[in-house]
């Protein structure tokens, strides 16, 4: 993204336009005499045509000054914001959000829409059509009639009205614009200047007599008295009498005050073509990728998200090395160093929280896109709903939010079209016939949960138990707590094609809303009663480019954990597996943890330390203990992409640079907990079966 | 002395044109989102020439232009509307507000550039 781009600006502009009339549209449909809604809603649209002309987007102009017009009639009170009438303006919102992200593909349908749009204002009332949106005022156009080419001398005389030096016209600049026109003598008519008693300064009693040797000047005189010609005296005569063969080209000598009055020729209608059929082509700049910016309020700074991250990056080297410096402060006796490095740890560490605050969003930006979601759904479904949000001031990492849009999508689509029943069952049930989906955010600790709640029917577990041994994920015989059942909807290849319909699968399973959010370092969590409804929360991170992490060495190498994944250490019992049986399974508690060797894992060649230690983690509802060699201790992580290079590695999530300058990779405990549990089910669902 | 121009626009990627001409012409150019904020601009800088929108929140072109010729910094101050209405009723509530000239959207950058020059001699 070029910032310097204004057709970039435009684009950001008008999506948070179009963000802003679509809520208000929706808002309008609760409360359909809101004269504040009208009027935003129009300016929205007036905002967008105006920019959108300026910016070459023309079929964008013209489509939305058609929307604009049938808007008015809404404004000036003489239809009604009605369903139909909502439902058209959201049909044709869209449309201009795609004429203005694909401006060179063609897009159809904007005529349907825009007729749809007049039909329902006022059943069919006026459809003026594709109007003058722009008639050039430039009043240049006043005709040069094909006259040869003979100058003749002609003589001006002009009074500007009396408020003209107040409001801002200065008359020696248009002194020396006519003065371009032609060789010029100025002389200035003094009769109408008032005793010095009765004079006003600020009055241009001083009338100019300016004699012009030019061909015609009638237009670009027209052109200099442009904005005062019509209430100003102004007359223009021929002196001399031109040579016989022009005699007849130019009769009236004398044109009064405001010349060739004021309709300018109208444009050939050529130049504007139909909405559908121009497809003007601004160029083109990749319009996906920088989607959904800053969507948030309107009096912010736009900043290029690349160089937030480049901010970040730095401010994290920062970290770093303020990292390195208390360690060397902290081993030295010197006591300026010791005051100093404090400083600086304080400093960085404000530093560090404040540049994270610049990457905070509030959530509702998302929220909002999700009240047209509920609301289509609804009319497709036949369901009528609530949908209640609260939480959208909870703040969350930029990217963290645009990653969330899909999974939220999804379970949102879910509730809606799984979660609630159907009106005659809500009935039957006695449940009011509007059903309910909230959605909220809330801060809890360091992360941020965010949930999705219908009050439908509640999972079906037995559905969910007769999918699941279909699908070969679990046994008949295997016994599940209806907890446990929940989560199977999570498991890769629950959801399957029967259950597609036409709104949700479209291609994402609840297994991949779980892999998006454990992408995110978070976890997802059902709970459902019968009847009542269900819950789906997620628990997310404040940011992803900071974690707590937990540094420990395996070999020579050193691994940080994701702090947060950590639920405890433990010794490894010795000659534990003496007593395994080949399998690698801890007691904890009473509970089977398996375990794996990240020596193993890792291939590490070094002589093992005689007393290993276990870092238990956990992911979702699975647990698995990570065998080291040494627990170094807990450190403040920035996390460094891995490259594309190695995005192939499962097992590391990033990287991170040391105190001691030293690299050392994140493990990724989603990953690693998914392996243990493989080997689980290869162990104990082998044994049960 | 270089010319200051004071852009009042709701839309800022049409300030961010404005702007754009503007300074690629040597003219310093000040922005203001809406007529309250404009206003608050045009009596607390010095500035040569006023570009306003005419539909804006807040405090709308009209608005701005009636309430700044109230105050004594304006006067001989040029206001050119940015205006996408032919609409001659508009154009004459302006004038009668105080406005010097207008320029209808959309327009090109030398457009833009010719009526800053007829205004200001800049």
């Amino acid at each position: 993204m070029n910032i310097s781009d204004p057709t970039e600006t435009f684009r950001q502009e008008a999506r948070e336009l179009l963000e802003q009339l679509e809520a208000g549209l929706l808002d309008l449909e609760q409360d359909p005499s809101n004269g504040d809604l009208i009027n935003s809603a129009f300016r929205a649209l007036h905002t967008i045509k105006g920019s959108g002309a300026m910016f070459g987007f023309t079929a964008v102009a013209e489509f939305v000054h058609e929307f604009e017009t049938a808007f008015d009639q809404v404004r000036k009170g003489q239809s009604h914001a009605n369903a139909a009438l909502i439902e058209v303006a959201l049909d044709a919102k869209d449309h201009i959000h795609l004429l203005i992200e694909t401006p060179e593909a063609q897009v159809d349908g904007g005529e349907a829409i825009l007729a749809n749009l007049r039909s329902v204002i006022a059943g069919g009332a006026p459809s003026k059509a594709v109007s003058a949106a722009k008639t050039p005022e430039t009043a240049a156009s006043t005709d040069p009639s094909p006259v040869p080419v003979v100058k003749s001398t002609w003589r001006l005389e002009f009074y500007l009205p009396s408020d003209a030096l107040i409001y801002g016209t200065n008359p020696i600049l248009l002194l020396e614009e006519l003065a371009q026109i032609g060789p010029t003598s100025v002389t200035a008519l003094t009769d109408r200047v008032p005793e010095l008693k009765a004079l006003d300064p600020e009055v241009p009693y001083i009338g100019w007599r300016v004699d012009i040797e030019a061909e015609d000047p009638t237009a670009a005189i027209d052109d200099v008295f442009l904005f005062l010609r019509d209430n100003m005296e102004l007359s223009l005569t021929r002196l001399d009498t031109p040579p016989a063969s022009q005699a007849s080209a130019a009769p009236a000598q004398t044109t009064t005050a405001a010349p060739t009055e004021p309709e300018p020729v109208p444009a050939p209608k050529a130049a504007a073509p139909s909405a559908s059929a121009s497809s003007p082509s601004p160029k083109p700049k990749a319009p996906a990728g920088a989607d959904s910016a800053d969507r948030a309020g309107a009096s912010s700074l736009r900043v290029p998200a690349e160089r937030l991250d480049e901010l970040m990056d730095r401010v994290g080297e920062l970290v770093i090395a303020q990292a390195r410096l208390s360690q060397i402060a902290g081993l030295s006796s010197d006591t300026a160093l010791k005051t100093i490095a404090e400083e600086l740890e304080r400093l960085s560490s404000g530093l560090r929280d404040t540049t994270m605050g610049i990457r905070m969003v509030p959530i509702g930006t998302l929220f909002s896109r999700f009240r047209r979601l509920v609301h289509d759904l609804s009319g497709e479904l036949g369901k009528p709903i609530e949908f209640i949000t609260t939480g959208e001031e909870t703040e969350l990492d930029k990217t963290m939010i645009e990653r969330l849009a899909d999974p939220l999508v999804h379970l949102i689509r879910n509730a809606v079209d799984h979660g609630l029943e159907s009106a005659e069952k809500r009935a039957a049930a006695g449940k009011p016939a509007k059903g309910v989906v909230r959605l909220s955010a809330v801060y809890s600790g360091a992360e941020v949960s965010i949930s999705v709640t219908d009050d439908g029917a509640g999972l079906d577990t037995a559905r969910i138990r007769a999918k699941a041994e279909e699908n070969g994920l679990i046994t008949p015989e295997t016994k599940l707590t209806d907890q446990e059942l929940h989560h199977l909807i999570f498991a890769p290849g629950f959801s399957t094609a029967k259950e597609v319909t036409s709104l949700s699968g479209r291609g994402v399973g609840m297994d991949v809303v779980k892999r998006t959010i454990d992408g995110l370092r978070g976890t997802i969590d059902v709970i459902s009663r019968p009847g009542e409804g269900s819950t789906m929360t997620l628990r997310l991170p404040l940011t992803l480019a900071i974690i707590d992490g937990m540094l420990v060495r395996v070999g020579n190498g050193r691994y940080t954990i994701p702090l947060a994944a950590v639920e405890e250490c433990v010794e490894l019992p010795e000659g534990i597996e003496a007593h395994a049986k080949g399998r690698n399974f801890l007691d904890i508690r009473g509970a089977l943890v398996p375990y794996l060797r990240l020596r193993e894992v890792f291939g590490t060649t070094a002589e093992p330390e005689p007393h290993q230690k276990v870092v238990i983690v956990s992911s979702g509802e699975g647990r698995v203990g990570l065998v080291v060699d040494q627990i170094i201790g807990n450190n403040q992580t920035v996390i460094k992409q891995l490259s594309k290079l190695h995005s192939g590695i499962k097992s590391f999530s990033g990287a991170t640079i040391l105190g001691d300058g030293t690299v050392a990779l994140i493990l990724d405990t989603a990953h690693l907990v998914a392996a243990g549990q493989s080997y689980v089910d290869r162990n104990i669902t082998g044994r049960a079966a | 002395m270089t010319k200051t121009i004071l852009t009042i626009d709701d839309s800022a990627s049409i300030r961010q044109m404005v702007a754009m001409t503007l300074t690629a012409a040597g003219l310093d150019v000040i922005e203001a989102g809406n007529g309250a904020e404009g206003y608050d601009k045009a009596t607390t800088n010095t500035v040569h020439a006023i570009l306003t929108d005419l539909n804006m929140p807040v405090l709308n072109g009209i608005e701005f232009i009636r309430k700044y010729r109230q105050h004594p910094s304006s006067k001989g101050i040029p206001i050119i509307l940015l205006t996408t209405e032919s609409d001659e009723e508009l154009k004459r509530q302006a004038k009668e507000a105080g406005a010097t000239g207008w320029i209808v959207k959309p327009f090109k950058q030398d457009q833009l550039l010719a009526i800053i020059k007829k205004v200001t001699g800049a």
